[in-house]
């Protein structure tokens, strides 16, 4: 079989599909949230070998995706300014905004420099101090702590030339509103396990509760997710939703108490726009009063933006799992990682890059 | 930016009062934070989120997650670093996301 033989253990993995196939007595519709799953899943064709067993929603987990376009341009806008040097994870800078990316910023001119973490940012602004250093905090709550650290830093060394446009995002009520949708397919879901790391899973035990929808903490390789996913098929056919952690070697129930104490100190919990989604209450995270000197909104004056998506874009519809990529029009001919119309084409963890990159020529076999 | 990629302590050391750790991510090192870890040894594995180490993992699950991402191309493209091995000159690599100046 195509694809088995290329799991790390393709015995274990057999016995894991074998198993899952077997339980199924119905086609189950899965989303899994994180991009990092998407792109293993379809990379190893796990949806292919499950076809018969379940469907997978992909779900928006991915940070570069959901960034909202009006974040994007207000980036762009500040990174434009001479006496700015602008910080950002490298996933950002081929975004479109609406008339540009961070990308072309820097090629006019502006300085746009990509920082591996937002210490580095910090240090930028320490070296730099006839400058104002803006670091692009995005993320889930993977990449939050790391962000919140910078400003605490910047504080510690009494910098006054460090500031962050901070655009965060959660997991929890991102769930919450796919479920209030009227619309929603999903039976099960997929945690997030690195999210899961800094939180712990105390914020979905109350999901599973309200929506009567299994919960299964899930990793990211192959075998991790088969784990996550027989977990979830099996409490499915129960019909007893639960939350269950398939990720237990990384995930602990607390997650990172230290994490989420200066979580709870530098952010407040805010509502935010999701690329492609709209506006979910209280889905992110915003500085919080005592942090907000260094909040890269208030300190540059950028708010009139006027945005606007590309109309050959579906990825609203990508993201919200009513449409596979591959059905979108522009998708491999208008739009392609190297000519992106939309965030889900740029990010390796967009669900149209990662079929882009790995089913390009296929039709899957079972396509609702 | 989102993945948490496994790597070894090799080195702690303290910038200006931070705590900080040389992590080796199969052949190449990185500065990172151990502000959310403080107890973290040499010798011990972690996970690391842009530049943070975030929680423990077993030696075992720690390279098998390294050879997956290698695997995947997606350990170049979160690091933003030329790792020495030959191996998985992916597709992903190719395709996406390396052309992003450093
Ligand atoms: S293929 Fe491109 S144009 Fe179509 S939804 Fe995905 S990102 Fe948008």
């Amino acid at each position: 079989m195509k694809y088995l033989d290329e799991f790390k253990d393709p015995v274990i993995a057999k016995r894991m599909i074998d198993d899952i196939l077997a339980t199924a007595t119905q086609r189950w519709t899965l989303m899994e949230v994180c991009g990092g799953q998407t792109h293993s899943i379809i990379r190893n064709g796990v949806d292919t070998l499950l076809a018969d067993a379940v469907e997978f929603i992909h779900g928006p987990g991915c940070p570069v995706c959901v960034t909202p376009l009006e974040m994007i341009d207000r980036s762009l806008e500040i990174a434009a300014r001479p006496d700015v040097i602008f910080c950002s994870f490298g996933d950002m800078l081929r975004v479109p905004g609406t008339d540009k990316d961070l990308f072309s910023v820097k090629a006019d001119g502006g300085d746009v420099r990509v920082v591996y973490s937002p210490l580095d940012a910090v240090n930028i602004a320490s070296d730099h101090p006839d400058k104002q250093v803006v670091f692009f905090g995005v993320g889930f709550e993977t990449t939050a702590p790391a962000n919140a650290m910078a400003v605490v830093t910047a504080r510690q060394r009494g910098l006054t030339n460090f500031s962050m446009l901070v655009s965060h995002v959660r997991v929890p009520p991102a769930i919450r509103t796919i479920m209030d949708s009227p619309v929603t397919r999903v039976q099960g879901f997929l945690a997030a396990g690195h999210v899961c790391t800094v939180m712990g899973t105390a914020e979905y035990g109350p999901l599973v509760e309200d929506y009567q929808v299994p919960i299964v903490v899930t990793g990211f390789e192959p075998l991790d997710l088969l784990e996550g996913i027989r977990q979830t098929v099996a409490l499915l056919e129960a019909g007893t939703p639960a939350l269950r952690n398939a990720y237990p070697r990384a995930v602990s129930p607390q997650g990172n108490p230290v994490a989420q104490k200066v979580l709870a100190d530098v952010f407040e919990v805010c509502d935010r726009q999701w690329r492609g989604i709209g506006m979910i209450p209280a889905s992110g995270w915003q500085l919080s009063p005592a942090w907000r000197e260094f909040d890269a909104s208030l300190r540059f004056d950028v708010d009139d933006i006027h945005t606007a998506e590309p109309e050959a874009c579906h990825s609203g519809e990508v993201l919200q799992g009513l449409i596979k990529p591959f059905e979108c029009p522009s998708f491999g001919t208008l739009c392609t990682p190297r000519t992106p119309l939309g965030a889900t084409m740029v990010s390796a963890e967009g669900a149209c890059a990662a079929y882009y990159e790995f089913r390009r020529l296929q039709v899957p076999t079972k396509v609702s | 930016m989102c993945l948490g990629i496994p790597g070894k302590v090799v080195r702690i050391w303290d910038d200006r009062g931070t705590p900080m750790a040389d992590v080796d991510f199969g052949g190449a090192s990185k500065d990172v934070c151990l502000a959310y870890l403080p107890d973290l040894a040499i010798g011990d594995y972690t996970i690391v989120h842009a530049g943070f180490a975030l929680t423990r993992l077993d030696e075992e699950s720690a390279l098998a997650s390294l050879e997956m991402f290698r695997e995947l191309g997606m350990l170049e493209a979160e690091l933003g670093i030329v790792l020495p091995e030959p191996a998985a000159a992916s597709a992903a690599s190719e395709e996406v996301g390396d052309e992003v100046p450093r």
